[in-house]
């Protein structure tokens, strides 16, 4: 196997007493899915914000792409390809939808002190915005208010201002997150065609897309990862049952 | 495809064409009056348009806006008095003026948002507005009479009324124009996604302050050679064409053309000062009707006149 794109090894995360990353360790090699999955307060969320620098770690170093980037702030982690969309969607909603990707295509096109050419018509912006749309299925909804679109489709748009700095990967926090069955079907689509152009680490709850999407899943415990594998050994691992089991019962009782 | 022949847009070419065929309307019906009155409107439609880049596009809703009107004016007058009359000289230093106080405001005021915001620049434009009035050199409160217009080369000459109506017209369409190319350029989608989503804004990579900051002093600046010509037309400034009231007045012009759209602010200029003077013709209490009317279209047609315009549209 090639050199991994990303690694964690040795991450600890500890607030005020409780453990929130414990000891982690993790590889993505470039070109997988990998997909984090766990029972509620794993700390993934918390792995996700160390990652895209959003939050420091204890210690431990992240390795991106054979550069340590563990003390990187966020743009600069971004800068080197590593992008992150949003688990709560935040867009231009006044804007158009096209106005929406363009703006992200154009954080990366240098700086925007030009006044005077038409930028909806520059084709240097243009062209990438409409074949970001068209990746994410959104193409005929370009001239469109943002406002006046759903919840899943605002999802797709968030997606494409990600895919937007051509990143070389993409964190993604759970894209699934208030998605009817529809919705959560025409995303899952939208990450398999996804697969292969770009890395992703996926932290996601809804077990039937990541199990349908995962090249190798990770699934954490307490903040420690206690299973590594594909998705058929994940689903046969006893301890991994008998996590999700536990916290069932829990939630139940 | 694209109609033509939408109530806005024939609402806009009607206006268009009354303000470039005004003085010859003047001359054939003797009513010279009139051309004096619309220098006056095309001159704020002017300061309008300027705030309205900073609004209606920048979502920075400036409560001190007629201070650079002031700052412009004062600068022609200043120099007039002082014994200087090239406009070549004049017109620079007013726009020059207008976009250093520009600057040194929206350094400061631009930290904060919302009703802070409009609390700091108005209380920037007060700040100078007694600053005015302490310029005894200059008349103080009483203010400064501009004894000669400003002076450019041989056949223009601004004391001409209608040579200097044309002139105040052709400028606003310059400032128009300008405005439309920089709300469509990077500059200005940077601009207006700021006022939708600034934090978002900044997560993708903008550094929104600085953009934001080169907006009002561009807003500024406009504003400032508005004022330059408002000395001009009155022969006279004095503090009061700074008082918040009068930016109050270039807010309402803007709500009430319609936010964010090219001419709404020139629409809006309009109909405020052409309803004021013909109410008052009618009554002494003008703003009692005055002020209910404005309601009406804050109330029930957000998007001001052009928004009515395009209501007319779909149906």
């Amino acid at each position: 196997m090639s050199e991994p794109l990303l690694q964690v090894s040795n991450l600890a995360k500890r607030f005020e007493g409780i453990v929130a990353t414990d000891d982690l360790a993790l590889n993505v090699e470039p070109g997988e899915l990998h997909a984090v999955i766990g029972p509620n307060g794993a700390g993934k969320t918390t792995l996700i914000l160390q990652l895209s620098g959003q939050l420091t770690p204890d210690s431990g170093r992240v390795v991106f792409a054979g550069e340590d980037i563990t003390g990187l702030p966020m743009y600069e982690r971004a800068g080197r390809g590593l992008a992150r969309s949003f688990q709560i969607t935040s867009l231009f909603l006044d804007l158009s939808v096209l106005d929406n990707v363009m703006l992200a295509v154009q954080a990366h096109a240098g700086h925007s002190f030009h006044f005077w050419r038409n930028a909806r018509k520059e084709a240097a912006l243009r062209q990438p915005s409409l074949a970001l749309l068209e990746r994410v299925g959104l193409a005929d909804r370009a001239d469109r208010r943002c406002a006046d679109l759903s919840h899943g489709e605002h999802r797709m748009i968030e997606l494409a201002m990600a895919l937007a700095g051509q990143p070389r990967m993409l964190l993604l926090d759970e894209p699934m997150a208030g998605l009817g069955p529809e919705e959560s079907a025409r995303m899952v689509t939208m990450l398999r065609a996804l697969k292969r152009q770009v890395t992703i680490l996926l932290v996601e709850h809804d077990m039937e897309a990541v199990f349908a999407l995962a090249d190798r899943i990770t699934v954490l415990v307490y903040g420690k990862v206690i299973a590594t594998g594909e998705p058929a050994a994940i689903r046969t691992n006893t301890q991994v049952r008998e996590a999700y089991l536990g916290d069932q019962e829990a939630g139940h009782g | 495809m694209i109609r033509l022949l939408t109530p806005r847009n024939v609402v806009l070419a009607v206006l268009l064409a009354f303000l470039v065929l005004l003085p010859v309307y003047a001359a054939v019906f003797g009513k010279p009056f009139v051309v004096t009155l619309f220098t006056r409107i095309v001159i704020l439609a002017m300061a309008a348009v300027s705030l309205n880049l900073i609004m209606g596009y920048g979502g920075m809703v400036s409560f001190g806006h007629a201070v650079y009107i002031g700052i412009g004016g004062y600068v022609v007058g200043i120099l007039a008095h002082e014994g200087v009359l090239s406009g070549f000289v004049q017109w620079p230093l007013a726009l020059i003026a207008s976009a250093l106080a520009a600057l040194i405001i929206g350094v400061l005021c631009l930290r904060t948002r919302g009703v802070y915001f409009i609390m700091i620049t108005l209380a920037f434009a007060q700040l100078l507005y007694y600053v005015a009035i302490g310029l005894d050199r200059y008349g103080g409160d009483d203010g400064l009479t501009v004894y000669s217009r400003s002076e450019f080369f041989a056949p223009l000459d601004l004391a001409h009324k209608t040579q200097f109506y044309y002139v105040c017209l052709v400028l606003l369409f310059a400032v128009i124009g300008l405005t439309w190319r920089i709300v469509n350029s990077r500059f200005g989608l940077v601009v207006q996604g700021a006022r939708s989503n600034d934090l978002r804004m900044q997560a993708i990579g903008f550094p929104t302050f600085r953009y934001k900051l080169a907006c009002f002093v561009i807003a500024g600046t406009i504003c400032g050679l508005s004022g330059a010509l408002l000395a001009n037309h009155t022969e006279f400034v004095s503090p009061a064409v700074m008082h918040w009231t009068r930016s109050g007045d270039l807010i309402v012009m803007v709500v009430l053309g319609g936010m964010a759209t090219p001419f709404g602010p020139v629409v809006g200029a309009v109909a405020l000062l052409v309803l004021e003077e013909a109410l008052s013709g009618i009554t002494e209490y003008w703003q009692i009707i005055l002020g209910p009317l404005l309601l009406l279209v804050v109330l029930f047609a957000r998007g001001g006149i052009m928004g009515l315009l395009r209501l007319g549209r779909a149906s």
